[in-house]
């Protein structure tokens, strides 16, 4: 094992610790923030046109509170109106 | 003046409950405070060991509960300090011999006479844990900087939370300095960070605690070590007082040596 991957190990157990504990948090698996992901994507699409691939749904922690975060890019083409 | 129930919960085992349990209370023994010790482990008793006291046992908390003796008589006294006790837990009972009513009515018969009543939680999150926070005004969470004691405190605190037992603090325990300062360690702020809860201790990895647990001796006992300086503090801010954390860098080795060479220190 060399030195720079052994002087990462605390940095990794944090990173695998934040992403563990957001899904304990919210009882909620990968799996499941995906098919939401989904969902929401098929809810959205039906009133305004998405990148479906540009779409991410995380959750993040702030302290001990928990918010679902959603960052929605709209389709270039839905600015046609705007020109 | 009434007793404050402090209760010592973890979710993993291992990650050092029973000793922090017999060096707190010991230090809130020092500094003159009545303590009552309970261990809420029932069927794997320890803290009977740790403290010493295991030839003294006669009764033991199934018997107060089932009414074969009196509190007093399954107080035990400690070999050093006559205003500490120990409840011990029984050994060879079933587990739900006691409910959290029974937790809640013994402390509260202890509360006029006592300043502070100590609770060794059993690992888990079942029914000797639920027992064990019945009671408690204060729950302390002890955690080492590893991922899967931060998992299971952070478990902890989350039914602690839903069970609206007020905020906890947190103990991190075991902690290497050298192994933080090479990243190899997650450091108390990673830690703190992590799990989102009030510190009230950081306990340097030290030998002498299992020095001290053979004996039956808690380490606190012993002037010099880091850990027991550590424990120390915190029986300072269980009693309010306003203690500074302390230094735990490195102290030896060769990064200090190094950083030495370097001018840096």
């Amino acid at each position: 094992m060399g030195f720079f991957s052994r002087k990462r190990s605390a940095t990794s157990a944090k990173e695998r610790l934040q992403l563990v504990l957001v899904h304990d948090r919210t009882d909620l698996t990968p799996g499941q923030l995906e098919s939401l992901k989904d969902d929401l994507i098929k809810a959205i699409s039906k009133y305004i046109e998405i990148d479906p691939e540009a779409v991410r749904i995380d959750l993040e922690k702030e302290g001990r509170e928990q918010r679902l975060v959603a960052d929605i890019p709209l389709k270039s083409s839905s600015r046609h109106r705007a020109g | 003046m009434t007793a404050q129930v402090i209760t010592v919960t973890s979710g993993k085992g291992g990650v050092g409950k029973t000793t922090a349990v017999a060096n707190l209370a010991t230090a809130l023994a020092m500094d003159g405070k009545r303590v009552v010790c309970i261990d809420g482990d029932i069927g794997l008793r320890n803290l009977d060991v740790v403290m010493g006291l295991e030839n003294r046992i006669v009764y033991d908390i199934v018997d107060v509960i089932e009414g074969r003796c009196k509190l007093k008589q399954a107080m035990i006294r400690d070999k050093h300090y006559p205003e500490m006790y120990l409840i011990p837990a029984a050994q060879t009972r079933d587990k739900n011999a006691v409910s959290p009513s029974d937790m809640v009515r013994i402390c509260n018969d202890l509360r006029p006479d006592s300043d502070f009543i100590v609770i060794d939680s059993p690992a888990g999150i079942e029914r000797g844990f639920r027992n064990a926070i019945a009671a408690a005004d204060h729950v302390l969470v002890v955690t080492n900087p590893e991922v899967s004691a931060v998992r299971d405190a952070d478990r902890v605190v989350g039914i602690l939370e839903a069970e609206e037992k007020g905020n906890p603090s947190l103990i991190i325990n075991r902690l290497n300095p050298t192994l933080v300062k090479n990243n190899d360690m997650l450091s108390a702020e990673d830690v703190l960070d992590l799990l989102g809860i009030r510190l009230i201790g950081i306990v340097p990895e030290d030998e002498n605690v299992i020095i001290g647990s053979n004996r039956g001796t808690p380490i606190v006992t012993d002037g010099k070590s880091r850990a027991g300086q550590a424990f120390r503090n915190i029986a300072k801010r269980l009693q309010g007082v306003d203690v500074p954390f302390m230094d735990l860098t490195p102290q030896s080795g060769l990064w200090n040596a190094i950083q030495k060479l370097a001018g840096r220190k």
